[in-house]
């Protein structure tokens, strides 16, 4: 009988500790969504059908969206988010996309009538204009979402991929090609 | 007295392949007819061109601006017409292009005018610096850093000794030897000059023992002047002594500390070929437009050391060494272990280029298929940096980034010396060379996403601002439709009530004047 209220007794009072702690040391925001967050590459182009990263991050920290939504993170992506997750990667979904070169938005200039539609769509606010003046986009700020070429009413924004200068070239990995090329 | 010498782990004895081209006196390589200047001649930012196409350019007039501190001016290296501003294949592993600008020469090599100093000692460290950063000097070691930095380590660093590097310590290469031989008073002019600058006294100069000619040069240089601080240092011949660290260490004991610079360590290190270009910055007014070249290898006629202007395709340095023997196999800039192939002959040399090496189809690395690694350990005992190749190469080769950085990557000097004695033939400094950039890229990346993160965030909460400020304005504008509705009516009210009041009155007044009226009659 002792027994069993004792045990009745910790079961309360851990229940309180519990209940108590998990009031006071409430942690603020989402943890895993901040990692998930973390990994995504911040195009905010909304592909994964969320209406930007974080929106996607904390849809798959709360189970709702899967891993493999995100073309502009690539295979990579999805591994990285696998390892984070703990769970078993799979290919890209391609009713969200496939995986494309890092590309920049260019402006027209001579077409542009100045109707700041596509500098709304921006969601890195990276064109710059005015009413009835020339936009242009700040190439460094671009994510390359595509975001802004749907609104343009004179079509005169074009995707170009970002070309490869002798600062972003990399040594590439000696391939088991070129070893064999050395042998013949 | 004996200057003592420490020692580092590894390093090779490789053939020097040095008497090739440092058995003829030095020339100076004709102007060629274009001259492909690129805008970027050092780490960091490329310089912003100043000239246009079709302006006519004097030797030595500056064509481009540095950007920034971590950038260096470009000048013109002969007169002539500017052609075009222009992406050009460049001196580069890629074989990619950059912008240059092409000058077509002519011929009259018309200088700007400029003016030398007679007595630098007069003038504060900080106008030299500034003298030294406007002539473009960049290390001409290789690597190509503004000199101009290494002379302002900033005040938190207290600088102790120079050293000047003389080692030269790549098979084929000689351009330092020569210079030191023919041009020793400059380099030790250049070394005060740079104390001056550093406001130090204490200068070493590391020279290794196959340049004996060089050696004795410089010391006979200080002998007559009598420079007692500047100590002229021979050292073994070991390859690569000519690095940076490992000179530190032979000469001083001293090891700099993971992701330190020498002057962290109280040490600044030069090349001696950019103390002769800091000597013609100050003292002759004369920006860096040229510089001594090796061209040599036996896939050429005739090796020979070349006072080059920069910008000159190499094409015109081969055809004055005698042009390709019938044998040559590859073109190289840089010597044969830290060097890298060059698709053509078009490419210009730069501030950086020490060598262009022909090699003959005898002299390229018997290439054998690269096999497992059995772990032999061969790679760590010569690492001249004390690292574990092989382990780098496996944490290369599974693409684990992290783990190769916790095994210090970014020590690697990519000397190749591994690459030498691997029984298995394993490229492995390519290995890490490619994860070197790959974890650059990655990094780079992330600060990309990074500041998208933040610019979105700060969009969102803008449209946010501007949603609430609509939304308070039109509440705004409901409270003053509602007021001025309210006041309308108070004003309709009041009217009402005065109208009454008058007609009131009206009332009275005729009800009055009837009684007077009642009361005359």
């Amino acid at each position: 009988m002792t027994a069993i209220i004792t045990i009745c007794l910790l079961f309360a009072l851990f229940g309180l500790l519990l209940g108590f702690s998990s009031i006071r040391f409430r942690v603020e925001g989402d943890p895993i969504a901040d990692q998930i967050d973390a990994v995504l590459p911040q195009t905010q182009c909304g592909q994964c059908s969320y209406p930007g990263c974080r929106p996607y991050a904390e849809a798959i920290a709360a189970g709702e969206a899967d891993i493999n939504q995100c073309p502009p993170g690539g295979e990579e992506g999805i591994l990285q988010l696998a390892d984070l997750l703990g769970v078993e990667a799979k290919p890209l979904n391609a009713e969200n996309g496939i995986e494309k070169p890092p590309m920049v938005a260019i402006i027209d200039e001579q077409v542009c009538i100045g109707c700041t539609k596509c500098i709304q769509a921006c969601p890195v606010d990276a064109i710059l204009g005015a009413a009835k003046l020339m936009h242009t986009v700040i190439e460094k700020e671009c994510t390359g979402c595509e975001l802004c070429v749907a609104p343009c009413p004179v079509d005169c924004i074009d995707m170009v991929p970002i070309e490869e200068t002798v600062i972003t070239w990399k040594w590439p990995l000696p391939s088991a090609r070129s070893t064999t090329e050395k042998a013949a | 007295m004996k200057h003592r010498l420490w020692d580092y782990n590894g390093g090779l004895h490789l053939i020097g392949h040095k008497s090739l081209s440092n058995t003829r006196k030095p020339l100076a390589a004709t102007i060629p007819k274009e001259l492909i200047i690129p805008l970027s001649q050092s780490i960091g930012h490329p310089a912003e061109p100043i000239v246009a196409q079709g302006q006519r350019v004097l030797k030595g007039e500056k064509i481009a601006q540095s950007v920034g501190v971590l950038s260096a001016s470009v000048h013109a290296s002969s007169s002539g017409i500017v052609r075009e501003i222009t992406e050009v294949v460049v001196p580069h592993p890629s074989g990619l292009k950059a912008s240059c600008i092409v000058i077509d020469t002519d011929g009259l090599d018309e200088e700007a005018p400029s003016s030398g100093l007679v007595q630098y000692e007069k003038l504060p460290p900080s106008a030299l610096v500034s003298i030294i950063q406007d002539a473009g000097v960049v290390g001409l070691g290789g690597a190509a850093f503004p000199s101009s930095i290494k002379l302002n380590p900033g005040a938190n660093r207290t600088i102790k000794t120079l050293i000047l590097n003389g080692a030269e310590c790549e098979p084929y290469i000689t351009c330092d030897d020569m210079l030191m031989r023919d041009q020793a008073l400059a380099v030790i002019e250049g070394a005060r000059i740079i104390l001056h600058t550093l406001g130090i006294k204490h200068c070493l100069i590391g020279v290794e023992d196959n340049k004996p000619e060089a050696i004795q040069a410089l010391k006979k240089v200080c002998d007559e002047l009598v420079y007692r601080n500047i100590d002229v240092v021979e050292v073994p011949t070991l390859y690569p002594t000519g690095g940076e660290k490992q000179l530190i260490k032979i000469l001083t004991g001293d090891e700099i500390p993971v992701g330190k610079i020498p002057a962290d360590i109280g040490i600044v290190c030069h090349n001696v070929g950019t103390a002769t270009a800091i000597f013609q910055a100050v003292m002759g007014g004369k920006p860096l437009i040229s510089r001594l070249i090796t061209v040599t290898g036996n896939g050429i006629h005739q090796p020979q050391n070349l006072e080059v202007p920069i910008g000159t395709p190499i094409r015109d340095l081969i055809a004055q060494c005698g042009g390709y023997t019938d044998d040559a196999a590859r073109l190289v800039m840089g010597g044969p272990m830290m060097g890298f192939a060059l698709p053509n002959d078009d490419i210009p040399v730069v501030k950086a280029t020490n060598s262009i090496l022909v090699l003959a189809q005898a002299d390229l690395p018997a290439s054998k298929q690269s096999l497992p690694c059995i772990r032999c350990g061969k790679c760590a005992e010569v690492c001249p940096m004390d690292l574990l190749p092989q382990q780098l190469y496996w944490y290369g080769r599974a693409k684990n980034n992290e783990k190769a950085q916790a095994y210090n990557l970014f020590d690697c000097i990519e000397c190749g010396s591994c690459d030498v004695v691997c029984p298995s033939h394993i490229p492995l400094v390519q290995y890490f060379r490619a994860t070197k950039s790959a974890v650059r890229t990655a990094n780079n990346e992330q600060q990309k996403a990074d500041n998208a993160r933040q610019r979105n965030d700060a969009h969102l909460l803008r449209l946010e601002q501007a949603k609430a400020e609509r939304a308070e304005r039109s509440r705004k504008k409901k409270a003053q439709l509602e007021d001025r509705k309210k006041s309308k009516e108070t004003i309709d009210a009041s009217v009402e009530r005065a109208k009454n009041k008058k007609m009131a009155r009206t009332q009275e007044s005729t009800n009055s004047s009837d009684t007077t009226l009642e009361n005359k009659s």
